[in-house]
């Protein structure tokens, strides 16, 4: 591996360089699946991966991808076997990874031992959407003691909170697009060009918007806004569709993706 | 630590986007209570239109069978809508409409909760959405067509185990779709803080009515209170007012289904573990790698993996109690108060009637005891009957 410029500012520090960030969900449909997918989105050109622990009950999803971690589930995933994925992968790859997932698999697997393994495995952030503002002190710490920053997310909906949230956000801020669940979306409405506004009076670190983007379009747009576009279910949609044969799919669509955003200025 | 915790649990695990609304109901909810228009608007709707104060009826029938403590129960199941869910539902929709929304969301498990909310919703004019998992709308066909005529839109849930906490999962999602005009009226004490409060304090009308009924009765506390759990709305409304007496035993039931040994229970405290789930840290049933674990219940009020973070608490510093209960037990206490004493009680009180029947005979005749009696059994009698094996053509 590389030596590592302080984890996720790798993902952001080239001057306008605008970041594609990929979601998938680990074990969809099987381990081996996940990680030829995700080597094959870092053909593709991909700045940073999320990866899905999954999860039975994930509130913040559209269908499309709580359908993900049900399969995934159903095949028997569990976090050990997401770790295993990463490792794999980090036999040929040293592509920023962060996970993404909810509070309780991370609580049960112990704080400490979770974000032991993520450091050992060069896994440099984690999303819970279910973890704001006011909850993220029990997991920061223990993330911070090993190097994992915790990711905080800005909503439509935080307008007061933004200063707060931005002022102690690590690594970058996932800036939610929209109202509701993940899931594609025909058109975005909200004022992100203000929100992002008032992150920029509050910190220097790169935000991301995610949550509805699809098309290279909808991301070229994201990515003029902000530093960067978050895309999750149009990658799981194609998995969905394809099983282990998504490969070349998933390669063409980032790279049409990573295409879109590099093309910003 | 986050606002909301009783001990280690509580708090607010929620997505941002919810956040802010969070903040903006504990907010109302903190002046309203303290607005005596508010409190006596409540208190009308309460009596006039619920048909408050319940009763607290003294089961002498019960009490000479058993063999023990006086046994006292109190009748939940006799307000408007046949549960007390009533209660809770007619605070949260008289906030919503201070806070002017005109949408109403809920989720429900036998019925009972999305009833009161589209029955209140009625009432106020206000539109109504019920989320139910698809398992429970097939055993409770009934109530989704009362609720649809009561003008509420009834979305079965496809996802997950399609039970109550799928509902729950629907209901979250819809909210953060959809948080300026809508109101979540959550039906039990659980989910993120401000909601195990506030339903908490709705419901504890149940208690201070009993606490007043009882001392008027006998001139004594009783010796034990008892009702049934599952996220614990009824519960911890009887149990909350008699918290500092503590001569006086708090004991929840939980529902063990076929039985502790198998996988088909929802004993949350006998079985669960810590852990973080719609909004709150408290007591799961979830397997080694924290996923949540499907639960089995005769009663679809009960069927849920969590327990409310207060009763979380209460276990932990031995001030309540929480025991299993099975269906056969369940369903035996169901028969034995119809026929004992005329009532048909819902299947989830009769939880609370089967643990009441297992240590009445521990006390003395001088002693008494409270149980809770949720709702009615109407709703449960079609699926008493199949458990019977008995064929029903309605």
């Amino acid at each position: 591996m590389n030596e590592k410029k302080s984890g996720l500012s790798r993902v952001f520090d080239t001057p306008n360089h605008k970041a594609f960030i990929a979601f998938l969900t680990a074990g969809d449909p099987d381990a081996d699946s996940t990680v030829k997918f995700i080597l094959e989105m870092e053909k593709a050109g991909v700045d940073l991966v999320e990866i899905g622990i999954p999860f039975s009950d994930p509130t913040a999803e559209g269908v499309v991808i709580q359908e993900a971690d049900l399969r995934s589930l159903r095949g028997g995933m569990t976090t050990d076997g997401v770790f295993e994925i990463v490792r794999k992968v980090r036999e040929s790859s040293d592509l920023p990874l962060v996970f993404m997932t909810y509070l309780n698999p991370v609580f049960h697997y112990g704080y400490d031992r979770f974000f032991g393994k993520c450091r050992e495995l060069g896994v440099d952030g984690i999303i819970i959407p279910d973890l704001p503002f006011e909850e993220k002190g029990e997991v920061e710490e223990p993330a911070a003691a090993h190097g994992v920053e915790v990711i905080s997310m800005v909503a439509p909906t935080s307008e007061d909170r933004i200063q707060a949230i931005a002022g102690q956000a690590k690594g970058f801020l996932y800036v939610v697009s929209s109202m509701g669940v993940t899931g594609v979306r025909k058109e975005i409405k909200t004022d992100l060009t203000s929100i992002v506004a008032s992150i920029r009076k509050a910190t220097d670190i790169p935000c991301a918007i995610g949550f509805g983007i699809s098309t290279p379009q909808q991301a070229a747009k994201m990515a003029e806004i902000s530093d960067g576009a978050i895309v999750g279910s149009a990658i799981v949609r194609i998995i969905a569709g394809k099983g282990a044969d998504a490969a070349p799919e998933i390669g063409e669509y980032v790279a049409s993706m990573k295409a879109a955003v590099a093309g910003v200025p | 630590m986050s606002r909301g915790r009783y001990g280690i649990h509580g708090g607010q695990y929620i997505s941002e986007t919810l956040m802010n609304e969070l903040i903006r109901l504990e907010e109302c909810y903190e002046y309203y209570k303290k607005d005596p228009e508010f409190q006596e608007e409540l208190r009308k709707l309460l009596n006039d239109y619920a048909g408050r104060p319940s009763l607290l009826y003294y089961a002498e029938k019960m009490t000479r069978d058993l063999g023990g403590a006086k046994i006292y129960l109190k009748r939940e199941d006799l307000n408007h809508t046949g549960s007390h869910k009533i209660n809770n539902v007619l605070g949260q929709a008289l906030l919503a409409k201070k806070m002017g929304k005109t949408r109403l969301i809920a989720e429900t498990g036998a019925g009972q909760h999305g009833v009161a909310t589209a029955t209140v919703a009625a009432l106020f004019g206000m539109e109504c959405e019920i989320f139910m998992g698809k398992e429970d709308t097939d055993r409770q066909a009934l109530n989704v067509y009362r609720m649809e005529l009561l003008g509420a839109k009834v979305h079965p849930v496809t996802s997950g185990t399609q039970t109550l906490k799928d509902a729950v999962n629907e209901t979250m999602r819809e909210w953060s779709n959809r948080v300026n005009d809508t109101h979540y009226v959550l039906g039990s004490v659980m989910g993120p803080h401000p909601f195990p409060m506030i339903v908490r304090d709705f419901q504890s009308v149940i208690g201070r009515e009993a606490r007043e009924q009882i001392l008027k009765a006998e001139g004594r506390l009783p010796a034990a209170v008892i009702a049934c759990v599952g996220g614990g709305s009824n519960a911890m409304g009887s149990f909350h007012p008699f918290l500092e007496d503590k001569d006086v035993a708090l004991i929840g039931c939980e529902a063990a289904g076929k039985g502790l040994d198998t996988p088909y229970h929802a004993a949350t405290i006998a079985k669960g573990s810590l852990g973080v789930f719609h909004g709150m840290k408290s007591y799961f049933c979830q397997n080694e790698y924290g996923q949540i674990a499907p639960v089995y219940s005769i009663s679809a009020g009960l069927d849920y993996p969590g327990i409310g973070p207060e009763h979380a608490y209460l276990h932990d510093i031995g001030r309540a109690r929480y025991v299993p209960v099975t269906d056969d037990e369940a369903v035996d206490a169901f028969e034995y108060l119809a026929r004992t004493e005329g009532i048909i009680c819902a299947i989830e009180s009769a939880h609370a009637v089967a643990h009441a029947r297992k240590i009445a005979g521990q006390y003395g005749p001088d002693e008494c005891m409270i149980i809770t009696l949720s709702g009615r059994g109407d709703k449960d009698v079609a699926a008493i009957a199949r458990y019977k094996g008995v064929d029903l053509h309605e």
